[in-house]
């Protein structure tokens, strides 16, 4: 059963400091495990309802520019860098795997709704717990070009295929502030196609 | 890094000799809900040391230094765990360290153990791994397993981690399969062989006496992956000794030589980008003339068909131990079989095929112990233990249980491990009543290959008899 509004956790940052409010765990106890055939006891349940309070540090901005419909890459602008001077990375680099250097950010939303194209794909009907994805899931890999790397991400409509053009959509209403506010859909999608919350 | 230095390809040199002196396994299985993890541990330490005809105290005795391979602390809910594990085996106060590399840990783990022989640190160590994968209900423990892939980026989509390989296998399979249905069958044939393997295997949780059909109508993980192209997901401990020379010999009169070398690639398949390809003894800049144009899109390299780890493990492992074409050099293999289109992959990048043709090392029955299709003798068999698929994924004991296997067979002992009627019973198996005997006749040299994550961390473990070696050291 989803948690109330009393039962969640929320954290805010005040003065360089973590403040949460809120519950962050709700306490279970345990239950015995037997073993039917002999009755006597194997074992217990350890029930855990916990939540991780996790950074996303220099990789911030991207998460939260989904939000705003934006696809934020980064670029090593180090001329220095023997091998990866002016590369784009996508998933975005906080520095260059190879110099160390920081990356400058670089706006990959114009680049992605001209020329990504599928790389690869596959579609599952089953997920993990706490999947948050409609089944079934159309898993990509996005390529674009100009980009070094491969992203990973999920079409939102119609059936993927390899060099299918596509295009970028985003959460910008009520966004996760999670990579599954990023999605794709084949180009030439209507808006009316779109899932709830998105944009393009 | 997409260009490598030559320091980073200096051959690792060992100070002295490594010795692996025997090995043991426990029972594997979905789960033990009668048994703590120490009773699987103790299990398998007794194997190790009934082998070699010695008590477990007489043998702790010579142990100096622990490696222990435990990869997944969140599915057990016990952190330190390799301390619990440490304090059961009675073998304080011995240094001791735990080890994680994800599917490689126990690769990794006999790694890290063999380098403190070869330093003079240690003369006799154990790598002990293990896991415990049933302490979880199985979509939390698919959850905890996709959190090995990165989690902002990866783990929200699907939190199911089949699917992250699912993709290689799809690009493999238009790329280097050409979209034909007998790729698709060569994968299947994959499982058929290695569930058929594990029934000669008490030990083994996953045998199955199956078809290439049965494996193309069983349940879709994550197309084109099925259920029966995916390894188990096992509980279990497996173990091997190592030691210096002087030890080696005061603990048995047949230890084997053992190299091992690792390699890594990023986390993210999405991070992997376009290279040279670092080649092999046995390959030369021919071998990959035209690549491009013999496989359309496949001459992005390693990208989404190839792992650049296992590539550079194979590298290290191959010069250290003087292996110029593991066909010719190798009796008998254990590879990652995490997915059959990974053991695939896997083929080419240890270079018993060339990129682009490891469907013929199965097809040409080259894998098989004894091909079903002609009857030939194979040349190089593979995962005779019912690897990943048949026998188990029981994360941080694998590498080490594959080793295990390997040795046997160049010990000629594997009937011992895997005849006993009594072993069968104990484990609660019924023995198959065409059981025969998978001991690969006359084997010397073998490699076991030991694979984390989609290719971030990969070890190449070569075993050798110490009279059939191919290079002085």
């Amino acid at each position: 059963m989803p948690k109330t509004e009393n039962e969640k956790g929320y954290v805010n940052i005040v003065k360089g400091r973590y403040k949460p409010k809120g519950k962050f765990h709700i306490i279970e106890k345990n239950q015995p495990i037997f073993d039917k055939d002999t009755g006597k006891l194997a074992g217990v349940t350890n029930p855990r309802d916990m939540t991780y309070i996790h950074s996303y540090g220099g990789e911030a901005i991207f998460f939260e520019s989904l939000g705003k419909g934006k696809l934020i890459a980064t670029r090593c602008e180090n001329e220095k860098c023997e091998t990866a001077y002016k590369s784009i990375f996508m998933p975005f680099r906080i520095y260059c795997p190879d110099c160390l250097r920081k990356t400058n950010l670089y706006d990959l939303t114009e680049t992605a709704r001209k020329t990504a194209k599928i790389h690869s794909y596959i579609i599952t009907h089953r997920s993990g717990a706490f999947n948050m994805l409609n089944k079934p899931i159309k898993f990509i890999n996005v390529e674009f070009d100009g980009v070094c790397t491969i992203l990973m991400s999920y079409l939102s409509y119609g059936d993927p295929e390899i060099g299918m053009r596509v295009v970028p959509i985003f959460k910008t209403k009520d966004p996760t502030y999670t990579i599954i506010d990023l999605s794709f859909v084949p180009e030439g999608t209507p808006e009316s196609k779109l899932p709830e919350g998105f944009t393009f | 890094m997409i260009k490598f230095s030559d320091e980073q390809l200096k051959i690792p040199k060992m100070a002295r000799p490594v010795y692996l002196v025997t090995a043991g396994m426990s029972k594997f299985d979905r789960a033990f809900p009668k048994s703590r993890t120490e009773e699987l541990v103790i299990q398998a330490f007794t194997a190790a040391s009934d082998f070699i005809k010695m008590t477990p105290a007489e043998l702790k005795k010579y142990i100096h230094t622990c490696y222990y391979g435990h990869f997944a602390d969140h599915f057990g809910d016990q952190l330190l765990g390799e301390a619990v594990i440490h304090d059961r085996l009675g073998l304080d106060p011995l240094g001791n360290i735990g080890i994680k590399t994800g599917g490689a840990t126990g690769g990794s783990t006999l790694w890290e153990a063999v380098k403190t022989v070869a330093s003079g640190y240690s003369d006799c160590t154990l790598a002990m791994g293990w896991e415990r994968m049933d302490e979880v209900p199985t979509d939390e423990g698919n959850h905890l397993i996709s959190a090995a892939a990165d989690k902002d980026w990866e783990t929200p989509l699907g939190h199911i981690y089949t699917g992250y390989y699912a993709v290689m296998a799809q690009r493999y399979w238009k790329i280097f399969g050409k979209e034909e249905d007998s790729f698709r069958d060569t994968m299947a044939e994959i499982a058929v062989k290695n569930r058929g393997y594990a029934r000669m295997n008490p030990h083994a949780h996953g045998p199955m006496k199956i078809t290439i059909e049965d494996v193309k109508n069983s349940p879709i993980i994550a197309y084109p992956l099925r259920a029966l192209d995916c390894c188990l997901m096992s509980v279990g401990a497996a173990c091997g000794i190592v030691a210096d020379e002087k030890i080696a010999y005061e603990l048995t009169d047949n230890p084997l030589r053992v190299w091992v070398g690792a390699g890594s690639h990023t986390l993210r398949v999405a991070d992997r980008r376009d290279m040279k390809i670092p080649l092999l003894p046995n390959e030369t800049e021919e071998t990959y003339k035209n690549f491009g144009e013999k496989y359309p899109g496949g001459d992005r390299y390693p990208g989404f068909t190839s792992f650049l780890a296992a590539r550079i493990a194979a590298y290290y492992a191959y010069h250290m131990a003087g292996i110029i074409d593991p066909c010719e050099d190798l009796d008998v293999i254990e590879l990652h079989d995490a997915f059959t289109i990974s053991d695939i992959q896997s083929y080419e990048d240890v270079g018993l095929r060339p990129y682009g043709e490891g469907r013929h090392y199965i097809e040409s029955g080259d894998g098989y112990l004894k091909d079903p299709k002609t009857g030939k003798k194979g040349r190089l068999p593979s995962n005779l233990s019912g690897g990943l698929i048949g026998c188990m994924h029981a994360v941080g004991a694998t590498g080490l249980m594959q080793v295990a296997e390997i040795a046997y067979h160049l010990w000629n002992r594997w009937d011992e491990i895997h005849e006993p009627k009594e072993k069968w019973k104990a484990f609660g198996r019924e023995k198959p009543k065409d059981w025969e005997s998978l001991q690969v006749p006359g084997a010397k040299r073998g490699l076991a290959i030991s694979h984390a994550g989609v290719g971030s961390h990969v070890t190449a473990s070569i075993l050798m008899h110490p009279d059939h070696l191919l290079k002085e050291d």
